[in-house]
């Protein structure tokens, strides 16, 4: 058996080397293309394998003895972070594979660069989930963003690319200040900073509290909670479809891994009301990403705010598991955990194969405007049909995926009337009404993406030109969609091995969700169960033995015609409903979320036009007044600039007096 | 595994098949004696789709397989959905199959289908109705989500059987938050199978249509489908209602039979008969809301289903 850690080290280094290989023939569409992002895809799929197989081993640790001198980077493999490897390794290898047949030259950065880009990327993430120590971690996760970056930055000629990578950077940095920081308070006085040394110091509660805030605080901005998210829907548009999946998908996991390692490893024993934090934030960023996405008009921009909603459920999950774990209510704590990280598990994969589904429409309309589609089931079938089952899951809809771990979550949220607090007891099942609320709207959601995009009649004439995905491209879809599938079919086998995260975090000594192959019981049988196979079988059942028995009892013909629409003749693409109406009812309703411009025409316009345009509260009211304030700080402190090198010496001079004063 | 268990679910669901039109026709007939009309047949929903099964299907010329495909999908979901709902007995084989939450995604998924199909050929009336099918099942879901908890807390199960075994087994008390809930699941019942105030189902071609909307570009077997899996719909919902609020009478015993499940007929055919009067009632003396006001309807029942929640949590009862 290979040591666990050196075989996940082994498989990331593969991925640099892919990604250096690029830069040999940099301009080559085909090397790129044909070798260099399958062998990633291959290397990808390696690493969920081995990810899967070290989950099952006891924790294993490694020491590089590379870094700065006397600090070796320490590495290890442990359930947590296998994971989260499985996570990387399965979705980027549909991820890969999809933009080994997208990637084509003439696209900003050249086919090499991008390539080592993004595969220095996947390895930083791979490297930020194995990292031991304090040193290693912020350093991938530095490299982590810069790489992102670049790859956000693609198509670096235009200047709105180039400003929301610019935002990305910003808030990737102030999120990661306050990690640092956080790590800083966890080495607890003993100037260590390996993890090692993190689990044994001493926190008192207040420091330790500090330290969960910051690592909240910084990973939340990674992750994009409301109010730090205003760089995802500016970055995600902005950059290639793939890296849209990878970040979306992928990348917003690491901030909550970075989370959990934090508040369950390194904190140890986390304090209850510390998760009513991340359980406020996660509630409201639920509700405000997917209300927002209901009012998008831009494909992409719709999927990042849907991120945000799942980014919230996720946190709120997390909220959930640290009040749980810490009134001592064991078992419902690690229910709530496996159901978080099989929420994240899910969402990379139906996230990713949405982005990578809008990827395919970019390319063949060139249009991420939804007023410009519709339609495309006829000329993108592939492409339709496989995106389709990504948007029934993150509407969570039973089979599929995303409703396990909804499911979960809910049943997890349904016990929390046990919570001995006052009040809290009380409050926290109204968290499921919030949860419920925001999964009927992300079913709102999908249906307005997948039937304007696909459904419909073409909204321009150049669709009826559009070209269904290559064959790479579909290879890349059906994997994410055969994701989505599976693990909604088969949770059992895949919450075994979520539960040994829970375990290593000393919630629980056995495995607590029972259950068959075919069956789940979350808690106790007679409280509740899900059988998606059987589930599947019997709608799958009734279906067939419907059509069996129309067409022996009666018949099958049909025949075309015009559409009928109630006898009106001349009916065109400008009478459906369009992306603005659809958002209609949700401006209508939560009206308090949005800042909107409308312009109405009058009746007696000549050329009407109607324009309304949808900001963010936030903006105006939190961050333009942040920014002018630093501004003017900037400008203040500006002052002591006179540019006159007497004046330079003796700001020296007085910082050496006051230093002297304070040494003696 | 024994045979007897599944054959009595299987004759629980060609029971609900067979039985939905028939309670579609009863509410008809008991709206008409109300308002001093004259009634059609009560068969005429049996009548209507045999004879559109009978019937060519046109389609759209643009109609994707999609288009076609959602009928027998929205048909199966309903039909899985009659599985599930304890409507004659509660020990039956697949109800551990899914629990409430499950059924409610069911429901959900016939709904987007449903919408999507509305959205395929791209027709004016027909992307609309899936807007407002949309808007009024995303508050209505979460209200009966509230709905359901609200009985699991007391029974501490989602699992419909469980919930209603315990509701009908245990000595008869009043609780508070169930009427609340009783309420607002009313309020859901009536906008999710498009009734008044929410939706007019007697008249075609209003341009506030809701349902009628969504289906208009389907024909022959497809339309036949639709309107069997809304009566179906129909029917499902009236029996969580009698399994949430009056669970009495159903077969419960560990061994169900296909004796015991006729032993239950007459009572679910009197509980059926009493809602249908109930629901024409309400037709007659309310008026159609407009489209805007639907959501504050909506809301209304998610907020009763939110207080019923907060009681139970108050009082524990």
């Amino acid at each position: 058996m290979p040591d666990p850690t050196l075989s996940c080290l082994t498989l990331l280094g593969a991925w640099a080397l892919i990604g250096f290989a690029g830069l040999v023939r940099p301009g080559s569409v085909f090397v790129v293309g044909r070798v260099l992002f399958p062998l990633g895809a291959l290397v990808g799929v390696a690493l969920a394998l081995v990810a899967l197989v070290n989950a099952a081993q006891p924790a294993d640790q490694l020491v590089l003895p590379l870094g700065l001198p006397d600090l070796p980077f320490h590495l290890r493999s442990d359930a947590l972070s296998d994971v989260f490897l499985f996570l990387l390794g399965a979705a980027s290898a549909g991820v890969s594979i999809f933009g080994a047949g997208y990637f084509r030259s003439g696209e900003g950065t050249a086919p090499g660069l991008l390539c080592l880009q993004y595969h220095l990327f996947l390895a930083s993430m791979g490297l930020v989930l194995l990292a031991d120590d304090a040193y290693l971690f912020m350093l991938t996760w530095e490299t982590m963003a810069l790489s992102s970056y670049f790859l956000v930055t693609t198509q670096h000629r235009l200047p709105e690319i180039r400003r929301a990578g610019f935002l990305y950077l910003l808030i990737a940095h102030v999120g990661a200040i306050g990690i640092l920081l956080s790590f800083g308070v966890l080495q607890g006085g003993s100037w260590q900073f390996t993890f090692d040394a993190m689990r044994a110091a001493q926190l008192s509660p207040a420091w330790a509290a500090v330290a969960f805030l910051l690592a909240l605080f910084g990973f939340g901005a990674k992750a994009g909670l409301v109010p730090l998210h205003v760089w995802l829907p500016e970055a995600h548009p902005a950059a290639p479809s793939p890296v849209s999946a990878l970040m979306s998908g992928v990348m917003l996991k690491t901030a909550l891994y970075g989370l959990l390692r934090v508040t369950f490893d390194l904190l140890g024993e986390p304090v209850w009301w510390w998760g009513l934090v991340p359980l406020a934030f996660g509630l409201f960023s639920a509700i405000y990403g997917v209300v927002f996405a209901a009012a998008q008009t831009d494909m992409k921009r719709l999927l990042a705010f849907s991120s945000i909603e799942n980014i919230g459920i996720l946190f709120t999950g997390v909220g959930l598991a640290i009040v749980f774990g810490g009134v001592g209510m064991r078992t419902l704590a690690s229910l709530a955990l496996v159901a978080v990280l099989y929420h994240a598990v899910n969402h990379a994969f139906m996230k990713s194969l949405l982005f990578v589904g809008t990827g395919s429409v970019l390319h063949a309309t060139r249009e991420r405007n939804l007023g410009r589609l519709g339609g495309l089931i006829h000329r993108m079938p592939w492409v339709a049909w496989l995106t389709l089952i990504g948007a029934l899951a993150i509407a969570g809809l039973p089979p599929l995926n995303g409703f396990v771990s909804e499911w979960l979550l809910l049943q997890a949220f349904l016990s929390a009337y046990q919570v001995p607090k006052p009040f809290l007891g009380m409050l926290l099942p109204l968290g499921a009404a919030l949860i419920a609320l925001a999964a009927a709207l992300a079913g709102y959601v999908m249906v307005k993406f997948y039937g304007v995009i696909f459904l419909g009649q073409p909204r321009e004439a150049s669709l009826e030109r559009a070209h269904d995905a290559g064959w790479l491209e579909r290879i890349g879809l059906g994997w994410l969609a055969a994701g989505c599938v599976v693990l909604g079919l088969f949770p059992r086998h895949f919450i075994d091995l979520l539960e040994l995260v829970p375990m290593q975090f000393g919630l629980i000594q056995a495995r607590t969700i029972g259950g068959n192959w075919w069956r789940v019981i979350p808690v106790m049988e007679r409280q509740a169960a899900y059988a998606p196979v059987l589930f599947l079988l019997v709608v799958g059942l009734v279906i067939a033995l419907t059509v069996f028995v129309v067409s022996r009892l009666y018949h099958v013909r049909a025949r075309r015609s015009a559409p009928w629409d109630c006898g009106f003749a001349r009916l065109d693409a400008r009478m459906q409903d369009t992306a603005e109406g659809f958002g209609q009812p949700i401006r209508h309703i939560f009206q308090p979320f949005f800042s909107m411009q409308r312009e109405l025409p009058t009746p007696f316009d000549r050329a009407p036009h109607y324009r309304v345009t949808i900001g963010e509260r936030i903006w105006t009211h939190a961050y333009l007044p942040l920014a002018e304030l630093v501004q003017r700080t900037a400008r203040a402190v500006a002052w002591l600039q006179q540019g006159r090198i007497a004046t330079y010496l003796l700001y020296s001079f007085v910082t050496l007096l006051v230093m002297l004063g304070l040494v003696l | 595994m024994s045979v007897i268990p599944w054959l009595t679910q299987a004759l629980e669901v060609l029971a609900a098949i067979a039985v939905a039109p028939l309670f579609v026709g009863w509410i008809v007939q008991c709206r008409a004696w109300l308002q001093n009309k004259s009634a059609p047949s009560i068969w005429l929903p049996y009548r209507a789709i045999h004879k559109l099964f009978h019937k060519e299907a046109v389609l759209a010329e643009r109609a994707s397989p999609l288009f076609r495909f959602a009928p027998y999908v929205v048909f199966g979901s309903m039909v899985c959905a009659a599985a599930i709902i304890p409507s004659m007995g509660t020990r039956l084989p697949f109800s551990g199959a899914a629990d409430a939450i499950a059924l409610v995604g069911l429901l959900a998924t016939a709904r987007v289908f449903v919408s999507l199909a509305a959205m395929d050929v791209g027709t004016a009336f027909g992307t609309l109705g899936a807007r407002r099918e949309m808007m009024v099942g995303f508050l209505a879901e979460p209200a009966l989500l509230m709905v359901i908890f609200v009985a699991s807390l007391i029974s501490s199960s989602t699992a419909l059987p469980e919930i209603s075994d315990a509701l009908a087994t245990q000595p008869f008390a009043l609780y508070p938050s169930l009427a609340f809930t009783a309420v607002a699941f009313v309020l859901v019942l009536l906008a999710e199978n498009a009734r008044i105030p929410v939706d007019n189902p007697a008249t075609h071609l209003e341009l506030t249509m809701i349902h009628e909307a969504m289906l208009l570009e389907y024909s022959a077997r497809h339309l036949a489908l639709m309107e069997w899996a809304a009566a179906l719909k129909l029917f499902n919902y009236a029996c969580i209602g009698f399994a949430l609020f009056v669970p009495w009478g159903v077969a419960t015993e560990q061994a169900q039979t296909p004796a015991a499940l006729f032993a239950s007929l007459p009572i679910l055919a009197a509980k059926l008969a009493a809602a249908g009067v109930g629901l024409a009632l309400i037709e007659t003396v309310s008026a159609k809301l407009r489209v805007f006001r639907a959501p504050e309807f909506l809301a209304t029942a998610f907020l009763l289903a939110v207080l019923g929640l907060l009681v139970n949590l108050l009082l524990r009862a």
